[in-house]
């Protein structure tokens, strides 16, 4: 090395000093906290690589898809949906009935259960969660939702719970809250801070410590009341790279990982340790086509094209439309056709158009109802609409996610060809929300995840979910607005047959169907990869084409299977009879297209490898002419 | 690089006449005060532009889950947005002088806290980094500029060239596929290893290599070039002929003379740098799924957690300054000239 006095020297000293102070101070910033968890040496861990953060693990408080997960294994809600059909089935209630005049829900509560501290779970603990969300309005920052329509929530005795509602309710023995230990939360003062850990919980995991933006970690809680996990440890390790994660499985470093692109799926494909998970999933991809977007007392806002009005012309788009296409060139094959508006997954409620309602993808048909409609071609090619005006539509496409960005030119070739030109216009997630629910747009590609029970995803449907004058207030999709939608939503919500209320969810889907003010171009499948020579298996949900991870239940975690332990286990005895409700969340896309940037990316280096040279080469050059 | 030194040098030229005793307190003070305006209008700089963000936070943050427009009104009000644009910048600042910068929207604790969970494994890595950079930008400066033209100037000039153009999410991914199983590839410790001391000592360090790595190759090619032409341009100076003429030798002229007339723009280089320290490497964060404050920024970007914004964006902008004002001082200090002019 160099050895520069003075100046130098003493500038290198005090940097290497400040280094020094810093570095103690941020070690045993992380030593100190990983204290608690000083005994997870030994026994078998489960290590999961994520790639979506933890907002909070406060249960009164999480809402992202990665907070509300690693809760579901933490406490026991009152129902769970069963592996095979997602049918509500009992958790913490073992069965429950309804009255009569069907206000009031009685659950009885489980004997048997007892929380991961050893004090016994009872109706009482449930009744505490329930009212304290009832009474305080921070705590129904999640859930809120659930309990809008209560009058009352009892615990009549230690094993049985009675809730009252204000109107017949059929989403009731579908609550995702989860319950919380009395004995530890009426002693936390401020209900919305981040909870102590270990956590008291009752379900199969519970949380031992949390590093945020590093790792969660949860031991097998051996009090849990269906047998205790076979593995000791879960540890949801966090990468904000999906690709690193990856190299992470393929290292070993983590045993299972969800969710993968389609390009990491088929580099992992051959890989003899690793076994592959291409599993049908709940989120739906669809175009939205502005029918004419108004507030919720009816009053037009946005500047949507008025020729979309005509449910001819939308009808017409929808027909030239190809999901096939599109699965096999958006998402390499990794996704699922389209048919209605609940994806596939949900086998009860699912619904496709059959005999004359199907619209086959037919270019010449569409091209025909629209001369048929009256809309003439123009000089260009260019279809005219009813003004005379040539028609233009703008497509609104989120610019940070891949499916957007490799499906808008497909729809706008397709339309093209039946005469209508399109703008994709990218913008930004926040942007797209926005503009789409102020009504500013006339095609936009939107999507949600659904859920167990239909009613939330049902509900953005109706003219109730615009949203008020001032653009806020409700989550608007389609901007639907028809009378006989809402009469069915109404209906189902009342209905507690469950076969009688899955007509009717699909009589909804039909008609959402025909007024094409949205079109279903299909469904992602969620794409995971396990470890196999240290994992026997998971159980998925569904049951042989479902998911590992980020169930609507805990199945796959809870029945995790080392290598040379098996079989995997399934919990397929259906117990439950009705419906279920709801908690969708956004799911966080990940849009790495990662291989692309790497060809470009190698493509640049090059280039700037040479030009990096040539320059060094001129500086010598002039530098030798100076000399 | 000329652009990032041209403040400095605009910041010599304002430099007070001499009136001898009372010049350096006064400068002091200048400097402190500019850097404190500089701030001031940082807060409120940051205050407005979040707010520009499109997208309503509320809406943002709902979306996707059912919520009852109740839940809306509760969390705007809630977070205070529901009062007018006036109001809320009061009681910002009036929170601010209190030390509170709020809490966070996503994360459900004070941003302060936030900020520190994240402040040091920035500082941790982004510092090593740096440093190494620095010496190692030096070292290869000092060679390579003192034998301009030969085949090490040639050679390392090249090197330092096509690795400072290397974009360094590539780099980084490049680094882990050539290195797998060699080093973990995401944050900062093992979630199982065990909590003394030591072992996490050496679990951090194995952690840290491929981000230092990738952090180094990417920046210490400004500190070698900058050193290399600043030693090139007193190369021939009198002075050192005169050096040369007292029969010191090569070596001698290099280290006494050359090299610490030429350090003191790398110097000015250097504690600009060190400002944007803090700010991290949002790519190498990224890539290595470090936990530290660039990613939190461009996290809280993604969802408009304006409280968190506005915290890190305060931290951020407040280093910078603090280190261009503690440079200005420093340089006063370094170079007699300053004093004298």
């Amino acid at each position: 090395m160099i050895i520069v006095r003075s100046r130098l020297l003493a500038l290198g000293v005090t940097l290497m000093a400040s280094a020094l102070v810093t570095a103690p101070v941020a070690v045993p910033a992380s030593a100190s906290t990983a204290a608690e968890a000083a005994s997870g040496q030994e026994g078998k861990i489960l290590r999961i690589g994520v790639t979506r953060e933890v907002d909070t693990l406060n249960p009164f408080m999480s809402i992202t898809l990665m907070g509300t997960s690693i809760l579901r294994y933490q406490f026991e809600f009152l129902t769970t949906y069963s592996q095979g059909t997602m049918t509500p089935e009992g958790a913490l209630a073992e069965s429950w009935e309804t009255s009569d005049d069907k206000l009031t829900w009685t659950y009885h509560v489980r004997k048997d259960m007892k929380w991961s501290d050893g004090e016994p779970v009872t109706a009482k603990d449930a009744a505490w969660t329930f009212q304290k969300m009832l009474d305080d309005e921070v705590a129904r920052t999640a859930n809120g939702s659930y309990v809008q329509q209560w009058e009352s929530v009892t615990a009549t005795d230690d094993y049985t719970l009675e809730i009252k509602t204000k109107v017949p309710q059929a989403t009731m023995d579908a609550l995702d809250i989860p319950i919380v230990p009395e004995h530890v939360w009426s002693k936390v003062s401020d209900i919305s801070a981040t909870p102590e850990f270990p956590m008291v919980g009752n379900g199969p995991y519970y949380i031992t410590e949390f590093k945020e933006a590093q790792f969660t970690k949860m031991k097998a809680n051996k009090n849990y009341w269906r047998g205790a996990p076979k593995v000791d440890e879960v540890h949801f390790v966090y990468y904000s790279n999906s690709d690193a994660a990856v190299s992470a499985l393929q290292s070993g470093d983590v045993d299972l990982i969800n969710p993968l692109t389609p390009t990491q799926y088929d580099a992992l494909q051959g890989e003899p340790d690793i076994e592959l998970n291409n599993a049908q999933n709940r989120r739906f991809n669809e175009l939205l086509i502005n029918p004419g977007a108004a507030t919720n007392d009816g009053t037009p806002i946005g500047n949507g094209n008025p020729a979309l009005k005509d449910i001819k012309l939308r009808q017409a788009i929808a027909q030239a439309i190809d999901t096939k296409t599109l699965v096999d060139k958006v998402w390499g094959g990794y996704a699922t056709e389209a048919a209605g508006y609940i994806p596939p997954m949900f086998k009860d409620f699912a619904w496709q158009p059959s005999g004359d309602e199907v619209r086959k993808f037919d270019l010449d048909a569409a091209n025909k109802a629209l001369d048929d409609a009256g809309y003439k071609k123009g000089p260009d090619g260019i279809r005219l609409d009813k003004q005379g005006k040539p028609l233009n539509l703008r497509l609104l496409a989120h610019a940070e996610r891949d499916v957007d960005e490799n499906a808008s030119p497909f729809i706008k070739g397709w339309l093209k060809d039946i005469g209508i030109e399109v703008t994709i216009e990218p913008k930004s997630d926040n942007q797209v929300n926005e503009e789409t629910t102020r009504g500013e747009y006339d095609l936009a590609i939107s999507g949600w995840s659904a859920n167990p029970d239909p009613d939330y995803v049902l509900s953005l449907q109706t003219c109730a979910s615009r949203p008020n004058a001032d653009g806020t207030g409700a989550t608007p999709d389609s901007f639907l607005c028809n009378e006989e939608y809402d009469d069915l939503y109404a209906k189902q919500l009342s209905e507690f047959d469950r076969t009688k209320r899955i007509d009717i969810v699909k009589e909804m889907q039909a008609l959402l169907y025909d007024q094409a003010t949205l079109v279903i171009f299909g469904y992602d499948n969620g794409l995971e990869a396990f470890r196999k020579d240290k994992f026997e298996g998971f159980p998925q949900q569904p049951t042989g084409n479902g998911v590992i991870m980020f169930q609507q239940s805990y199945w796959g975690l809870l029945g995790a299977t080392p290598a040379g332990e098996g079989p995997v286990p399934v919990y397929d005895g259906s117990e439950g009879t009705a419906s279920g409700e709801d908690t969708t969340e956004a799911a966080g896309e990940d849009s790495s297209n990662t291989g692309l940037i790497l060809g470009i990316v190698g493509g640049v280096i090059v280039v700037v490898l040479v030009v990096g040279l040539l320059v060094a080469r001129g500086r010598r050059k002039t530098a030798d002419d100076r000399e | 690089m000329s652009d990032i030194l041209i403040p400095t040098e605009e910041a010599l030229a304002e430099v007070p006449p001499p009136t001898r005793g009372g010049g350096t307190l006064r400068y002091v003070l200048t400097k402190i005060g500019g850097g404190l305006l500089s701030f001031a209008l940082v807060v409120v700089l940051g205050f407005l532009l979040f707010r520009a963000l499109p997208g309503d936070v509320v809406q943002t943050m709902v979306r996707g889950r059912p919520a009852t427009a109740e839940m809306i009104a509760n969390l705007k009000r809630e977070y205070g947005l529901d009062l007018p644009l006036w109001q809320q910048f009061v009681n910002y600042i009036g929170d601010l002088l209190h030390g509170d910068l709020g809490t966070s929207y996503v994360y459900r604790v004070p941003v302060l806290q936030k900020i520190e969970e994240r402040f040091w494994p920035t500082v941790l890595l982004v510092g090593v980094s740096t440093l190494i950079s620095v010496a190692l930008g030096l070292w290869i400066g000092t060679r390579s500029g003192w034998r301009r033209g030969n085949r090490f100037d040639r050679i390392s000039t090249g090197v330092a060239l096509t690795l400072w153009s290397t974009p360094t999410f590539w780099l980084g991914m490049l680094l882990m596929a050539a290195t797998t199983g060699l080093f973990p590839t995401a944050g900062i410790v093992y979630s199982d290893t065990p909590p003394d001391f030591l072992s996490q000592a050496l679990d951090i360090a194995h952690h840290m290599v491929l981000p230092t790595i990738t952090l180094v190759a990417v920046t210490y090619a400004q500190y070698q070039l900058v050193m290399r032409s600043s030693l090139i341009e007193e190369m021939d100076a009198d002075y050192l002929t005169t050096a040369r003429a007292k029969g010191l030798r090569d070596d001698e002229v290099r280290r006494k003379h050359a090299v610490p007339n030429a350090l003191l723009p790398t110097v000015t280089l250097v504690f600009l740098h060190l400002g944007f320290v803090i700010a991290g490497a949002i790519s190498v964060e990224t890539v290595f799924s470090w936990p530290g404050l660039g990613r939190l920024t461009y996290d809280a970007l993604r969802v408009g957690d304006l409280p968190l914004l506005q915290g890190t964006f305060l931290v951020l902008a407040g280093a910078v300054i603090f280190m261009n004002v503690l440079a200005d001082l420093l340089y006063r200090v370094l170079d007699p000239r300053v004093r004298a002019s």
